[in-house]
């Protein structure tokens, strides 16, 4: 099995999907010729030609809005936005077009499309070029929020995603780009989208996360798990919307405890969802209050204090060792 | 004729973004800075020769590539170092960095990464000042890029129908990002979008301070008369890469211009044509302008001793600025 960083493995899904269906194209500011400027979409323009692997102008409503019409006319777009913080400006367009066209159209048209960006801190970025907005496109019905982890499950998910007949906003931890490789398999591989990973079995503790913060809650783990005996069971959310909340309820049922590592800012982050989740349904079992580790409800800081915004070891430290001690 | 003030106007202020840009490669490359810096060097003659038309009142508004025209606005260059460094006594406080500068009591109302974001800022301000009626103009200065965003047309649209005292100037340097403009655009005479619309428009030499100044001028007079908004194309180059010096992203050299294009354009500097015209028409002897060159200078090391004494931004204060209370 090939070793691979995260940009190596979408750049691996995209020349599989592309093969494999001819409807399949990329689309999107640099991502031709050039390769992308963070280069996940290298060589498709030499193997498959300017018609699939499109260079647009600067025009990110425009880009989606024809993504939109090329996925009702039949076509597979994949369309590139060079950081997440302009895909704002498609709001528009998935939120009045793509999210609603299987529901207006009852049942008759699909939306498959996606709309891949990198995201998210750590990066000594900033506002637009650093945000972790999940929720924007969480809170909007019709359209799937994906945000792989690791290299392997970036190419299984965005295989699923490029196959799926809805829309899905395809979001990539950008920090987690080069930052380690992983065997990724040679046989094509997909994941199930709506469905998150207990990466770890345990019994004292659910730990819930997601792309970049997901590593950094793991080292916290291991740390922790290497001082005491306990018992961490740690789940990779993958998916943000449709949540799997049976994957982490049952596991919280088990565990009686919950902490929840987000690195979108704190008011409405995918963690609230997840909390009141819990609530409905497990709250009898548990035994410590669900606590959450997350950004906080300011723009994005400048490079100089950008890790103050940053969920830290420490902070997710203190927070499973509060909740173990509850 | 040009005034002699005016003319040592333009070669100071092309000198002073020349130099400040330059300044910054070191801390760049160091990691000083690590925030994407957009390095305008080459472009200057655009910003000089607009922003000597406008005073103090009048607004300007610009993207992520705008030291120059911050600058030329008026902006400290001790604020602007200090704020690409991260620095607490920077324009923005340390919170914005390179490319979300302001100085508002000079008229300049910000720079916004978001290309093509600040486009319909300035027409606001152009209908603030025609509602006030207080004879200030607007500028919004923007890229070649920002001319694919659908925004650019709204704008013009909205300024051209309440005759708004707006200045279009469109920077075209032929890329956005690595894309050469003939990949993203069916032809390449921007200017001509503003037409259709009924907005004056021309297109100039943007490496030329002196014709870009006359354009200015015309069309501040025009906007100051109540006779509606201009679009400017210039015609421009940035001789350095997209981001940073060098356009490195993520380690790999992607600057896709061809060196004989990029060594035509420095033949065409801007600095380098007016100090000629300025040695050629004995306004001012190569003395002078090197006292010039070397008062800036000291500014500019100044405005580094600044930045070293000046501290990130506290760390109490991360909430502050979310609201006013
Ligand atoms: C809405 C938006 N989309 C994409 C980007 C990424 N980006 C930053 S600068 C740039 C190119 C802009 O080109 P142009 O307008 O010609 O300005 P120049 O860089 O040449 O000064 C791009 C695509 C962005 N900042 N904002
Ligand atoms: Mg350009």
């Amino acid at each position: 099995m090939p070793k691979m960083n995260m940009i190596q493995a979408i750049n691996l899904a995209l020349h599989e999907e592309m093969e494999k269906d001819e409807t399949v194209l990329v689309m999107g500011q640099d991502v031709g010729v050039n390769g992308g400027v963070f280069r996940a979409t290298e060589g498709l323009s030499v193997k498959f030609g300017k018609e699939r692997a499109i260079d647009t102008p600067l025009a990110e409503s425009g880009i989606i809005g024809s993504a939109i019409g090329m996925a009702i006319a039949g076509l597979k777009p994949v369309a590139e936005i060079q950081f997440s913080g302009f895909s704002y400006l498609t709001l528009g367009q998935l939120e009045g077009n793509a999210a609603r066209m299987r529901t207006r159209s009852r049942g008759q048209f699909t939306c498959p499309l996606v709309m891949r960006m990198p995201y998210g801190g750590g990066v000594r970025a900033l506002e637009h070029h650093s945000e972790s907005k999940e929720t924007y496109w969480a809170h909007t019905a019709g359209l799937k929020v994906v945000i792989p982890s690791s290299p392997r499950n970036a190419r299984a998910l965005l295989t699923a995603a490029i196959r799926d007949p809805d829309p899905v906003i395809f979001m990539e931890p950008k920090h987690s780009y080069r930052a380690f490789k992983e065997e990724v398999p040679e046989k094509k591989e997909t994941m199930e989208i709506g469905k998150a990973e207990i990466v770890r079995e345990g019994s004292d503790l659910t730990l819930v996360s997601w792309g970049a913060m997901f590593h950094l809650t793991k080292k916290v783990v291991d740390q922790i798990q290497s001082e005491r005996k306990v018992s961490i069971e740690l789940i990779d959310l993958l998916t943000i919307s449709p949540m799997d909340s049976a994957t982490i309820n049952a596991s919280v049922r088990k565990t009686g405890r919950c902490v929840i590592v987000q690195e979108a800012q704190k008011t409405l982050g995918p963690a609230s969802e997840i909390i009141a989740r819990i609530n409905d349904e497990v709250l009898m079992y548990l035994e410590a209050p669900v606590k959450r580790v997350s950004g906080y409800d300011v723009v994005m800081p400048y490079f100089g204090r950008e890790k103050m915004y940053l969920p830290t070891m420490e902070r997710i430290r203190r927070a499973i060792e509060e909740t173990l001690e509850f | 004729m040009y005034s002699e003030e005016v003319l040592k106007k333009l070669y100071a202020d092309m000198i002073l973004v020349r130099l400040s840009e330059e300044s910054l490669v070191e801390p760049i490359l160091s990691g000083d800075v690590k925030c994407p810096v957009h390095l305008y060097s080459g472009q200057e003659a655009v910003a000089a020769g607009i922003g000597a038309v406008l005073n103090e009142k009048d607004s300007a508004f610009g993207t992520h590539r705008s030291h120059g025209h911050y600058l030329v606005k008026g902006g400290s260059v001790k604020e602007m170092i200090a704020e690409i460094h991260g620095k607490s006594t920077g324009c923005s406080k340390g919170r914005g960095g390179s490319m979300h500068l302001y100085a508002p009591d000079k008229g300049f109302l910000g720079a916004a990464p978001i290309v093509a974001g600040t486009i319909s800022l300035a027409v606001g301000a152009g209908m603030a000042s025609s509602i006030r009626k207080d004879g200030t103009v607007a500028v919004s200065f923007f890229g070649d890029g920002a001319v694919g965003e659908g925004v650019l047309y709204e704008s013009l649209n909205l300024a051209a129908l309440r005759k708004l005292p707006v200045i279009f100037v469109c920077e075209n340097n032929l890329y956005s990002t690595h894309l050469h403009i003939s990949e993203i655009r069916p032809n390449d005479e921007i200017y001509k979008i503003a037409e259709p619309f009924g907005i004056t428009s021309f297109r100039v030499d943007g490496n030329d301070v002196l014709e870009v100044y006359e354009a200015a001028e015309k069309a501040v007079e025009q906007c100051r008369n109540n006779n509606g908004p201009v679009f400017i194309e210039t015609l421009t180059y940035r001789m350095r890469g997209h981001v940073g010096p060098d356009d490195n992203i993520q380690g790999t050299h992607t600057d896709i211009r061809p060196a004989a294009e990029v060594e035509d354009w420095r033949q065409k500097d801007p600095i380098e044509r007016l100090k000629k015209y300025l040695l050629e028409n004995g306004v001012a002897d190569v003395e002078e302008l090197d006292l010039i060159e070397r008062e800036i200078q000291q500014e500019i090391n100044e405005a580094y001793v600044f930045t070293n004494d000046s501290q990130l931004p506290p760390k109490s204060e991360l909430e502050k600025y979310v609201f006013s209370k």
